[in-house]
């Protein structure tokens, strides 16, 4: 017996002017299964997938859906051939009812009323089916995160998707909600919907997928059974090289404390509280991460800290009060003190894109004597510096007269850590290190990072990714809601307790 | 990866939106039943073909770079000073209140105060614009846009109340004493042998002129406050991180947004005027902003752009005398140019670079 595939690519190409984001690619994936893409920041996954719903149009290559060759000119025809996309960044109305959400788009005719009775029918329906369980009559902006994403899924269902996309589904959700949308996604499978799961986590890979399809550099390098692979071998396949997934690294030695914040608090323009009065310390020669689901203020936590913003309460650095409030609290009297501060949105606030390479190693600590000469910037100088940063970091291309925006995420990142960790910082802010940097980089990062705690430094980390916080941290705080959760030994925890504290439930701590 | 050389951005990509504002405006000009070869002939002859020619060309492109450069300055902090116009507007009563209360025993002292007490008045006229943008989020083009018809009013005030000669019909100070008169290109030129048209108004400004083009490239390449001003044009965000003031920065552009557009009285009040009148600055200030937008922001491209603008002035005055082409068409042009170079930049940038990855693309 053949069963056609329930989707078939044929060498799908894809440019942008002078990028092939897609590179003749062909999968095959059969119904009532999940299949998943992996592949680093920039591999094409996400090209080929708009390709798939109709927003870019391929170059060359066929579409078949369940063995009709099929052509899909916009997002409309992909609905209409049964594919439901859940988008990474979720496009639902926020002062709508779930209901309104769904039917957006789907509405029978010009009345509402008949229509969003036939949705709550069939919202009852598909919930019983699928577990998929949310009040048709909240409000979507009330929602958790989890539930948003369940509304987005419930949209492709309502629409009757048999094939159901999701582009980077866990970024946004606590360990424990992953677990239920995989839940959800493997009820989904048994009742014969197709799955195709993109991501760059490899352990969701190994979790969920019945095939994997690695893509690098916009090919296709292997389509491979997850049952036949290893996440270090997928890992290879990703970058094309051995990969170390671990740090090495050497228990703590942690000595004086350099870091002290005693009941810090920033309140936001809209007047809402988003830090509810933090305390924590760090030591020299250790790594404090703060864990927790994007959005609970950590962010807050690293611009109050690295005097992008202000805030009340104390903060301590090698005993001195910092100044919160006044003429000393910007960024540039932070470094003065030895903080360093890689922020987490490098694009935004670590490096202006429009600079050259060696604009941005002077960025921040652009009035340092050593690159002044008279009324002058010494631009030479700045750029001798900038070549001897790109060689200790081996940014590539070494070239400093490049702009920031023509580097990879990876080097992007290796500009930022150059500047901010050749200053011999007393402590280093870091958040999201290796956010949409590539696999390669990411181990060379960290290796960086736990260099600089070897050196007696302290070091504040602030990442979404339970792996790299387990990875790096010698002690962890988990952050919810704008307050520490509690303190934690990573040797002593798990994910499971992490991702309790995450959600804003803390266990009894073990004595 | 860039997609095209850089020489091509700065060059080519202006040249061709020009040679396309051209073709459009002899479109026009053949409409209106005129013959647009004579029409060009006629204003190349007028604002180039001889000293005098050229001495308004000049004196016009003197204003331009001024307004220019002042709009330039405030772009790299990504701001759109609307304002040159008003800035100017004060910068001639700058020059007024020096040249007629001041006693000068010779014109180079006078220039000096002058240039400085002009920047001075325009950078005063910017500054609340700039400090209500810093600290209140007012909009700065609206704010100077309405600065300028404050500075409009408050001049008509002056003049006809305050300054004006008692006994004049006429709305204008008295003429400036002899010993601030300016020496015009003929004087700056005759020693040397060469001889330049008595009668036309460029003068020793457009000096002052090209050297403020020269700081301001100093200003914002090479010093550190052109460096915060540019990394705050790309990135308020970024800036903020680095430690570099957002309010200290509007501020500071914008002072010296407006004081260069204030420098220009230099030139068209104290040099060309010799007093103050009504309207002096005759739409200078607007045509900074399409002087800004050709030239790229960059003091080299304002420069060129600037005398460009100055030979469509003298030449489109030439036509609107000879021909029946009115004085509107050359608006007309000017503002087709402005369309092409600054809002349209991009019709002709994308095929262009496509073309230029073609050719590499052959060439690998």
């Amino acid at each position: 017996m053949t069963v056609a595939p329930a989707i078939e690519l044929k060498g799908i190409s894809k440019a942008f002017g002078p990028v092939q984001a897609n590179k003749d690619i062909s999968i095959r994936v059969m119904p009532g299964t999940i299949h998943g893409i992996i592949g680093e920041n920039g591999a094409g996954k996400s090209t080929l997938m708009s390709i798939l719903y109709g927003f870019y149009k391929a170059d060359k290559g066929q579409i078949f859906i369940g063995g009709m060759k099929t052509s899909i000119p916009d997002s409309q025809a992909a609905i209409a051939a049964g594919i439901g996309m859940v988008f990474q960044h979720f496009k639902l109305v926020e002062n709508f009812t779930v209901l309104e959400n769904i039917i957006l788009g789907a509405e029978d005719g010009a009345m509402l009323r008949p229509s969003l009775a036939k949705a709550r029918q069939s919202l009852t329906d598909l919930a019983k089916e699928y577990g998929l369980d949310v009040d048709p009559d909240a409000i979507v902006e009330n929602l958790s995160v989890g539930h948003q994403q369940r509304v987005e899924i419930l949209k492709a269902l309502y629409r009757q998707a048999d094939i159901l996309i999701l582009d980077e589904p866990t970024g946004v959700l606590t360990p424990a909600e992953a677990d239920q949308l995989f839940r959800i996604l493997n009820r989904l499978r048994e009742e014969g919907k197709t799955i195709i799961l993109i991501t760059h986590k490899l352990r969701e890979i190994m979790d969920t997928t019945d095939t994997v399809s690695v893509m690098r550099r916009g090919e296709m390098t292997a389509t491979v059974k997850t049952s036949d692979t290893s996440p270090a071998g997928l890992a290879e396949l990703m970058v094309g090289r051995k990969v170390l997934l671990q740090v090495d690294k050497v228990p703590a030695t942690p000595k004086e404390t350099v870091l002290e914040v005693e009941d810090l608090r920033v309140v936001d323009e809209k007047g809402v509280e988003r830090l509810k009065g933090i305390s924590l310390d760090v030591k020299a020669g250790e790594i404090l991460g703060i864990a927790g689901v994007a959005g609970n203020g950590q962010s807050e936590l690293l611009e109050v800290l690295g005097g992008i913003t202000s805030g009340t309460g104390v903060i301590r650095v090698n005993g001195q009060d910092i100044d919160l409030t006044g003429k000393f609290s910007d960024g540039q009297s932070r470094r003065a003190r030895g903080i360093a501060h890689v922020p987490e949105d490098r694009q935004r606030e670590g490096l202006i894109m429009d600079y050259m390479a060696w604009e941005n190693t002077a960025f921040g600590y652009h009035r340092d004597p050593a690159y002044q000469s008279g009324i002058l910037m010494n631009n030479a100088a700045i750029r001798a510096d900038t070549e001897e940063k790109m060689e200790r970091f081996d940014v590539r291309p070494p070239n400093p007269r490049l702009t920031a925006k023509n580097f990879s995420g990876g080097n992007q990142q290796k500009i930022v850590l150059a500047r901010e960790i050749e200053r011999n910082p007393d402590l280093l802010l870091v958040g999201q290190p290796t956010r949409g940097v590539d696999i390669g980089a990411i181990e060379f990062i960290h290796q960086q990072i736990v260099a600089l705690r070897d050196q007696g430094k302290a070091i504040l980390l602030v990442s979404v990714e339970l792996d790299e916080i387990f990875a790096l941290s010698d002690r962890i705080a988990v952050m919810f809601d704008g307050q520490l959760m509690g303190f934690r030994d990573p040797a002593k925890t798990d994910e499971k307790e992490l991702g309790l504290m995450m959600a804003g439930v803390v266990e009894e701590e073990a004595a | 990866m860039e997609k095209m050389p850089a020489w091509a951005d700065a060059v080519l990509v202006p040249l061709i939106s020009l040679l396309l504002a051209a073709i459009l405006s002899a479109l026009v000009i053949i409409g209106i039943g005129e013959d647009p070869v004579a029409a060009v002939k006629l204003m190349v002859q007028g604002s180039l073909g001889s000293t005098y020619g050229w001495g308004y060309t000049l004196y016009y492109a003197t204003n331009f770079m001024f307004t220019g450069l002042a709009v330039a300055v405030a772009f790299h902090a990504r701001m759109f000073n609307i304002g040159g116009e008003g800035q100017a507007m004060l910068g001639g009563l700058g020059v007024a209140v020096v040249c007629l209360y001041m006693p000068w025993p010779h014109w180079s002292l006078a220039l000096i105060f002058a240039t400085l007490s002009s920047a001075v008045f325009g950078a005063a006229w910017a500054f609340l614009p700039a400090y209500l943008q810093a600290k209140r989020g007012s909009h700065i083009v609206i704010t100077t846009i309405m600065f300028n018809f404050i500075a409009a009013a408050l001049l008509n005030y002056l003049l006809v109340n305050v300054m004006r000669p008692k006994g004049s019909m006429d709305p204008a100070t008295a003429k400036f004493p002899e010993t601030t008169h300016l020496p015009t290109l003929h004087d700056i030129l005759e020693p040397f042998g060469i001889a330049f048209s008595k009668a036309a108004p460029a003068n020793v400004s457009l000096i002052v002129a090209i050297i403020a083009c020269v700081a301001v490239y100093f200003l914002i390449w090479r010093t550190r406050l052109g460096y915060e001003i540019r990394a705050f044009g790309h990135s308020e965000s970024g800036a903020k991180y680095a430690g570099i003031s957002p309010v200290k920065i509007t501020v500071v552009a914008m002072l010296i947004s407006g004081g260069l557009a204030g420098m220009m009285a230099i030139n068209n009040v104290m040099g060309e005027g010799e007093r103050l009148i009504m309207n002096s600055t005759e739409g200078a200030g607007f045509i900074g902003i399409a002087v800004a937008l050709m030239g790229r922001s960059h003091p080299f491209g304002v420069f060129l752009a600037a005398i460009l603008f100055g030979f469509l002035y003298q030449g489109g005055a030439e036509l609107a005398l000879w021909t029946t082409i009115p004085r509107e068409l050359i608006v007309v042009i000017q503002a087709l140019v402005i369309l092409f170079t600054g809002a349209l930049d991009n019709m002709v940038r994308m095929p262009l670079e496509k073309l230029f990855l073609i050719f590499r693309k052959g060439d690998a």
